[in-house]
């Protein structure tokens, strides 16, 4: 009887908060749409999100392109295919590693640091500071992070694919001694810009929606404490990373990308 | 609800007002007026109710009925963004100050203006001058917040809560952790801005002298309702919860009943006459 009411409890608050971030989706929506634009926030929130974190989306990519670049040549090299290690370290990249791997990172980097921001704004009255002055706070605090978190992810995705790809050619030219020209030649045949490069930048569009609306959602919302703020932390990165993976399956079923 | 005194027409006035945290109730039909121009000075034990009454004046929290009048407009039956409208008559300075951390002090205080106004830099630059000068502040524009003391924190709090000339200032604890001179130059400063800018003043303390020193219209919180009225009427009250609370703790022989809030102190309450003229 108690697990049938914890599982109705749960349900109601997985409806319930379903509702609140449709609606907090809504508003944050509008004061995109809606002037003042905060072109300088936005600008400062991509310099935050975007740039501080390059240099673990470069050290990650060109470390995850080296790891596939060894183990698909020694995969490949079994079935005498080693040349054909450019096109399989491209498309795992490009349609799932690239976007997956630099959404979970952006996650823990910088969704993380969103909420704990926003969540600590929360617990120091700074958010009702702003609407006791008739400021939204979703105007001047979450929109313009959600947005750079939107705009930067695909261009970090982008950057973690390069960088991979290097990695792999690392590995496969400089290590196993493959040919660097059938690399890239493979390579070039087998990723197709309309299917591979454009889905996967769409990927990683989605997964930046996510992570933007799910890190402002969770620190808005924080209990006004230190201990609200850590779960408000703690709950983005679990969702964020969870609804990253889920989606992940869904897109690809879909649209094949 | 028992009424001390009549009070002067209400510039805020709250209707039967029920507010409640989920199962806890905070505030349960609450009823009671701040005169205009006046300063208007809340009391009640710890968790009475005091910060959620004055923000539930700023339209920060809903009461789940009731009404919240200020400045003759019903803020229950707002939306959002009516509020804002409604805000802008309003300034608020928060126990802890509530700064933008990111942002200097100049940019906090030049803040409200530029979202609000269409002033020019140095028209911006001189108004957020005069705002400091006047909290008796200097050489901060260029510190954060988290580089001021308490004392400064509470001044510059103040100083941008008055900058966009509010008729209405709330301040929740403004005495709360300061030092006595710093209490007594905001307090200084509170009574300045009413008489010389004519704002009406409502005020969340603990403080017994000051509320007595400062205050226009006394409205304290009980468990069982609110006692409002002037400091005189106060200190003429027989109502054994009023009195203990008058002593300000400063008379052992005299403690809270058990229904006062925030306390837990036993015993009997020796409820004269005498009693509130010797605190006077």
């Amino acid at each position: 009887m108690r697990a049938i009411q914890d599982l109705g409890f749960a349900v109601l608050r997985f409806v319930v908060d379903l509702g609140a971030l449709t609606v907090f989706t809504l508003h944050v929506i509008r004061a995109t749409l809606v002037p003042p634009w905060r072109l300088r926030l936005f600008v400062d929130e991509l310099f935050k999100l975007g740039v501080l974190s390059l240099v673990i989306i470069c050290v990650c990519g060109l470390a995850v392109g080296m790891v596939l670049g060894l183990q698909g040549y020694n995969t490949l090299v079994r079935f005498g295919a080693a040349e054909s290690l450019g096109a399989v370290v491209g498309l795992t990249l490009v349609r799932e590693l690239g976007p997956v791997l630099t959404a979970l990172l952006a996650t823990g980097r910088a969704g993380s640091a969103t909420a704990a921001e926003i969540g600590t704004m929360v617990a120091t009255e700074q958010l009702d500071g702003l609407r006791m002055m008739s400021v939204d706070p979703i105007d001047l605090v979450v929109a313009p992070k959600a947005l750079a978190m939107i705009a930067v992810l695909p261009l970090l995705s982008a950057l973690f694919i390069v960088c991979g790809l290097a990695g792999g050619y690392l590995v496969g030219v400089g290590l196993m001694g493959l040919d660097g020209g059938n690399y890239l030649a493979s390579l070039q045949s087998a990723v197709d810009f309309h299917d591979d490069i454009l889905g996967s930048l769409l990927k990683a569009l989605i997964f930046g929606v996510l992570i933007g609306l799910i890190a402002t959602y969770r620190g808005y919302h924080a209990a006004p404490t230190s201990a609200g703020v850590s779960a408000a932390t703690t709950s983005t990165v679990v969702v964020a990373s969870v609804s990253i993976l889920i989606f992940d399956y869904f897109v690809t079923a879909l649209w094949g990308v | 609800m028992s009424a001390l005194s009549a009070t002067a027409s209400p510039h805020v006035e709250l209707s039967h007002v029920r507010m409640a945290f989920g199962t806890r109730e905070v505030l349960r039909d609450l009823s009671c007026r701040f005169p205009r121009d006046r300063i208007s000075v809340i009391l009640g034990g710890s968790g009475s109710g005091k910060s959620t009454l004055l923000r539930t004046v700023g339209g920060l929290v809903r009461p789940q009925s009731g009404s919240v009048m200020v400045d003759g407009e019903d803020i229950t039956k707002l939306s959002e963004s009516e509020l804002y409208r409604v805000r802008q008559k309003l300034g608020m300075m928060f126990q802890h100050g509530a700064l933008l951390d990111s942002l200097t002090v100049f940019d906090n205080l030049a803040f409200p203006l530029r979202e609000h106004t269409r002033l020019d830099r140095r028209a911006i630059a001189d108004a957020v001058h005069v705002c400091v000068e006047a909290v008796g502040l200097q050489n901060v524009d260029g510190l954060l917040p988290g580089q001021l003391s308490g004392g400064m924190v509470k001044r510059v709090a103040l100083a941008r809560a008055i900058i966009g000339e509010p008729v209405i200032l709330l301040c929740d604890e403004p005495f709360s952790g300061l030092d006595p001179i710093s209490a007594r130059r905001i307090e200084s400063l509170l009574i300045d801005i009413n008489k010389n800018r004519g704002v009406t003043l409502i005020v969340v303390s603990h403080s017994i002298p000051s509320t007595m020193r400062m205050a226009d219209h006394v409205v304290v919180l009980l468990s069982d309702g609110v006692v409002e009225g002037s400091p005189a009427d106060l200190q003429r009250s027989t109502d054994p919860r009023i009195i203990a609370f008058l002593s300000d703790g400063e008379d052992p022989s005299i403690t809270a009943p058990d229904d006062l809030p925030g306390t837990t102190a036993r015993g009997a309450i020796p409820a004269s006459p005498e009693r509130a003229a010797a605190l006077k």
